[in-house]
């Protein structure tokens, strides 16, 4: 259970990290926190020739709010966003799924892109990019591009990056203020895999039908999906209890993941309608009560 | 980018790092694949650094880094330099003169292998920081990172509330109710 040998580097700038990554292509991983690729080296899933610690580039550091959205630099730290009260206030969803990530010591090392880019289908802050619309800011040696999270994840634990670019930001819009959200994941033991989890937030118009409405999912499919079927039945619609029953049924369909040790398929599908419903259920009550004061 | 020639020794393969451990400056070359739980253990002598499963999972490994918990087995020893770990043995080297949060897990048979018992007293001294009062279930979640095998974790939760006491001793702080169900036998606590 020892890492094996692997030229180490660790840039201090993304310029010096995009040169790196162009040079060792497929051969280079990089290393953030560490919590999913240093068990992958102990028991030898992964055996790079190189490895990029990118902990030393200050600017991937930096979270920032802005007008419309919050950047996180891809090396803001799990805790950071559980507790920092500036995520709390401009990206509440965000910060409440952070919660359910490992324990707190994988928390304070783990890293917002780290888990994005490890691209896991049973991970949250995945799950809650693509329920968010957040947008992945990636440098390579033509410059930065941008991609939208519902096209990043590409398949199993695969997202877009290519082998010479580095994922440096992440971009989530400012939740507004009237939008309720919700979280609900089901897992055997505190900070394991998720089962199932489900991401809601929604607003209500003044008739208290639903107006918007984005619904993610882990740990169904191979990689983080958006419930387009149950936005859909919902949308317009008043979020009753029944009607949030209902609806949340249309998830079964999206649930490909075969049986495994934790899980059957048809376990799955029950599950994922169960956590979808209850998720909506909470942002309902969120933004029926934001509506009220 | 850091380049540190060694003699001709391939900066890429082993580094030359310092780093505070339990408040003293050590330097050491390590290989750039060393994991810290290795260095701390094989290098520093600092057995206190449980090796359980070596890939995140029990968490008998956990040090403080710069004074947050982490996983020693999921750190290469070259991401220390320039940081301050701690590691239990910083807590008291005199068996007659312990700290409070361990005279609090031996009071409350907090341990019986005591292989997860470093990493939950370092644990305890993180989260009692704040001097905060927990609930036994906060308590319960805030351990849940470290497994123990022995205790069925009551005695654990039971000590980290003798050793809130005991570091809240002279504080006029009352025990709030339904927390710190573990008695303890110390009649001036914190003396």
């Amino acid at each position: 259970m020892k890492p094996p040998r692997f030229a180490y580097y660790d840039p201090d700038t993304v310029a010096e990290a995009v040169e790196l990554k162009a040079r060792f292509e497929t051969d280079a991983v990089v290393l953030a926190g560490g919590q999913s690729l240093v068990p992958m080296l102990a028991t030898r899933l992964a055996k790079p020739d190189a490895l990029l610690d990118i902990n030393r580039i200050s600017s991937l550091q930096q979270l920032e709010v802005g007008p419309t959205h919050v950047e996180f630099g891809a090396l803001v730290r799990q805790y950071q966003l559980e507790t920092d009260p500036l995520v709390a206030r401009n990206v509440p969803l965000l910060a409440a799924v952070t919660h359910y990530i490992g324990h707190v010591e994988n928390r304070h090392r783990g890293t917002v892109g780290g888990s994005l880019a490890h691209a896991d289908s049973a991970a949250e802050l995945p799950t809650a990019a693509v329920t968010l619309d957040a947008e992945m800011v990636i440098e390579g040696p033509a410059g930065r591009r941008v991609e939208a999270a519902r096209d990043f994840f590409a398949g199993w634990m695969t997202s877009t990056i290519a082998p010479d670019e580095l994922l440096v930001a992440v971009r989530f819009p400012i939740t507004p203020a009237d939008a309720g959200w919700g979280f609900v994941e089901v897992a055997r033991r505190e900070g394991d895999f998720a089962l199932a989890a489900a991401a809601a937030q929604l607003r209500l118009d003044e008739a208290g039908r639903v107006s918007e409405i984005a619904i993610g999912l882990a740990s169904i499919s191979d990689r983080p999906l958006r419930a387009t079927e149950v936005e859909a039945q919902l949308l317009g619609q008043l979020p009753t209890a029944d009607a949030v029953a209902v609806a949340a049924r249309a998830i079964e369909e999206q649930v490909t993941a075969s049986d495994d040790m934790h899980a059957t398929h048809s376990y799955r599908r029950h599950l994922a309608a169960t956590v979808t419903q209850r998720a909506v259920l909470e942002a309902v009550g969120r933004a029926q009560e934001g509506n009220r004061s | 980018m850091t380049i540190q020639t060694q003699g001709g020794v391939d900066p890429t393969l082993q580094r030359t790092i310092t780093a505070r451990v339990n408040g003293r400056d050590v330097s050491g070359v390590v290989d750039t694949r060393t994991t810290l739980a290795d260095w701390l253990r094989d290098e520093l002598d600092l057995v206190s650094v449980h090796l359980g499963c070596e890939h995140g999972v029990c968490g008998c490994c956990t040090i403080l880094l710069d004074g947050q918990s982490v996983r020693a087995c999921l750190m290469l020893a070259a991401q220390v330099n320039g940081r301050d770990v701690e590691t239990v043995e910083s807590l008291s080297s005199d068996q007659t003169k312990l700290h409070p949060i361990q005279e609090a897990f031996q009071e409350e048979h907090g341990l019986q292998c005591g292989f997860c018992t470093p990493a939950m007293v370092l644990r305890t001294k993180e989260i009692l920081a704040d001097g905060r009062e927990r609930t036994d279930e906060e308590v319960r979640q805030d351990i849940s990172g470290i497994l123990c095998r022995c205790t069925g974790y009551q005695n654990i939760i039971n000590s980290v509330q003798c050793a809130a006491r005991k570091l809240r001793a002279g504080s006029p702080a009352p025990i709030a109710a339904g927390t710190g169900t573990g008695g303890s036998s110390d009649q001036n606590p914190g003396a």
